[in-house]
């Protein structure tokens, strides 16, 4: 055998250390990897690890800090603002992602069953989604306007109030207005995902459940949400991180007013960082928002996805 | 994804209209009412002359009496918004390029060249995705402003993709893996180098997951703000979101008429544009949450 492939070799040209490194997977991996790395590596983790060395320094706008480790901490532990924020914060992801998920899987329950029109309704749903925030921000801004309130104009034509709500001007209203305005942007984003997992579930379940005589709630509880409870977690964690950190809402409606009530620690260290000029005091409060973002990721993540191996799914 | 066809619900005929009614399209139509009336208002606003927008007991504020252009026209021609949505318009476009054709490599190295360590990059973008901007916009003022992109697009083009490519990246991940492999070998052996591969096989295979990735990177960086915001001082540099919020209100007057104007007209392109791919737009959306 050889002897025969031997004149075929000869003719192979030898080839250059250039040619042949580009058909090395790794050499030609990391040359495909190139500029998806560099960007992510200068404006990603570059500025993440930045951040946690200016929170631990004095800088300010336009100047050098200098390291003055946790003090950063200590004046925001004692910061009653800061407190106010964190308060918020918790507020308005717990209030507002269990009512996305409650009217989102409602939501989603009902665009799965037959209806005419199917695909344009579902359209029409994910619009608050699709339109930029800021924009349709500027819309519940003038809807909870304090004279011109469209909702307040209603209920008083309808006798079931005698004057305009102060919406933005008194701290419990302000926190239930922006949450009901984060509750609306965030509805689609749930229902449509959560639809897209229930049309993977098998009809045949539900036959046989039927045939076996569950009732509409049994189904419910024993096929739908079993079968769903993977991607509610996805869904819901994906949730709770955009309404923790959710920054448009609250800089549009209220700029955190009144007097901090709805300051989320966003929008408090936007305050602090950039209109106040203290680049290390804003970026120790982004900082003291990650525990809480990991937690709040864990919990949901772990906490619905407990029963995810009944089903004998992948991992 | 398999989509079951619409028999889920196999003894629907048996239900009377009366109480599909109250158990399907009453609750459906409420939560379409309250999620379509905000846009409603707004649109009503944008076409409201003064006179009427603030007297409610003369006219019925859910309808126009006189439909006016003037907030249109006073937004157009009194303000920079002409700028605003032409800084909106280059800042997207280039920055979903710039991220599609980042995303595309990395998604193919990660899936296809399958090199020592792919799996933990893969892991690391996804990662990477799960970052929010608002912990991010400080330190990146910081390194913008070093840079010497402050007040520019070219600060916008250049930090959006840190959101864009680990979620393009994510999704066209899952459509390279359709992809049977051996289509890719046939083409080794016929002696396609791997760029060929990847422009002449690879890509338009999965054309629809670029398409997707395209759109919905399109949206995402239309609607960003809070770097938008940070990054860009002066008038004429701004974004849509960032001008409409800042610039049409001068201390405590507002102009309602106006602002409407800017979040309908600055909310139509996106909207048009998905209207023409709402598929594209919902397989994106929840490509992305599926894997």
């Amino acid at each position: 055998m050889a002897v025969i492939a031997e004149p075929v070799a000869a003719h192979v040209k030898p080839r250059s250390l250039w040619s042949r490194a580009f058909e090395s997977r790794n050499f030609l991996g990391a040359m495909f990897m190139v500029p998806a790395i560099a960007i992510l590596i200068l404006f990603l983790a570059y500025p993440l690890a930045l951040g946690f060395w200016l929170g631990m320094t004095d800088t300010k706008i336009g100047g050098v800090g200098r390291y003055i480790g946790f003090q950063n901490f200590v004046s925001l532990s004692k910061d009653s603002v800061f407190w106010l924020s964190v308060f918020n914060t918790i507020f308005y992801t717990v209030f507002a992602s269990i009512v996305k998920f409650a009217i989102g899987l409602y939501l989603a329950l009902l665009l799965n069953e037959r209806l005419p029109f199917k695909s344009m309704v579902r359209a029409i749903v994910l619009l608050p989604f699709v339109v930029p925030t800021v924009l349709s921000a500027i819309a519940f801004w003038w809807i909870y306007d304090s004279q011109f309130s469209i909702v307040s104009w209603v209920l008083i034509k309808a006798g079931l109030l005698s004057r305009y709500i102060d919406f933005l001007g008194d701290p419990w209203n302000a926190r239930w207005s922006v949450v009901i305005a984060n509750i609306w942007r965030g509805v689609p984003f749930v229902a449509i995902t959560l639809l897209a997992g229930l049309q993977t579930i098998s009809p045949s379940l539900y036959e046989a459940a039927n045939l076996d005589g569950a009732t509409n709630l049994q189904r419910f509880r024993h096929i739908t949400l079993p079968m769903l409870s993977p991607i509610i977690a996805v869904v819901m964690t994906f949730s709770v991180l955009m309404t923790f950190t959710d920054f448009q809402l609250i800089y549009t409606i209220t700029r955190g007013g009144p007097i901090n009530a709805t300051h989320l620690m966003a929008t408090l260290s936007f305050q602090r960082a950039i209109t106040g000029g203290n680049l290390g005091e804003g970026a120790a409060i982004s900082n003291a928002m990650i525990p809480f973002l990991v937690a709040a990721i864990l919990l949901s993540f772990f906490g619905l996805q407990r029963s995810r191996w009944q089903q004998g799914g992948r991992d | 994804m398999s989509t079951v066809d619409d028999q889920s619900v196999g003894m629907d005929y048996l239900e009377s209209f009366p109480r599909k009614f109250l158990r399907v399209y009453l609750p459906l139509g409420l939560i379409i009412f309250f999620l379509l009336f905000p846009f409603y208002w707004m649109a009503v606003t944008t076409f409201k002359p003064d006179a009427e927008m603030y007297d409610y007991e003369k006219y019925n504020p859910f309808l126009i009496a006189h439909p006016t252009l003037e907030h249109v026209k006073k937004l157009f021609f009194d303000t920079d918004y002409p700028l605003w949505m032409w800084n909106t318009v280059i800042v997207s476009v280039s920055s979903t390029f710039i991220s599609l054709f980042a995303s595309v490599c990395a998604a193919y190295a990660i899936e296809r060249l399958r090199y020592k360590g792919s799996r933990y990059v893969g892991l690391a973008i996804f990662l990477g995705y799960l970052v929010p901007p608002s912990i991010l916009f400080i330190p990146l003022a910081a390194i913008v402003f070093q840079l010497g992109l402050f007040d520019g697009n070219l600060a916008l083009i250049l930090t959006y993709p840190t959101f864009l490519i680990p979620f393009c990246t994510w999704l066209l991940m899952g459509y390279f893996r359709t992809i049977p492999y051996e289509l890719e070998e046939c083409a080794l052996i016929d002696g396609a180098t791997r760029l060929q591969i990847l422009t002449k096989i690879t890509l338009p295979l999965s054309l629809p997951g670029v398409i997707s990735a395209g759109i919905f990177a399109f949206t995402l960086s239309w609607n960003e703000f809070i770097y938008a915001l940070t990054f860009i001082s002066s008038s004429e540099n701004k974004t849509i979101p960032v001008g409409a919020i800042t610039e049409l209100v001068n201390g405590d007057v507002y102009h309602w008429g106006a602002l409407m104007a800017a979040a309908l007209t600055g909310s139509v392109p996106v909207v048009i544009l998905y209207s023409f791919f709402v598929e594209y737009y919902v397989s994106a959306m929840t490509g992305a949450v599926k894997e």
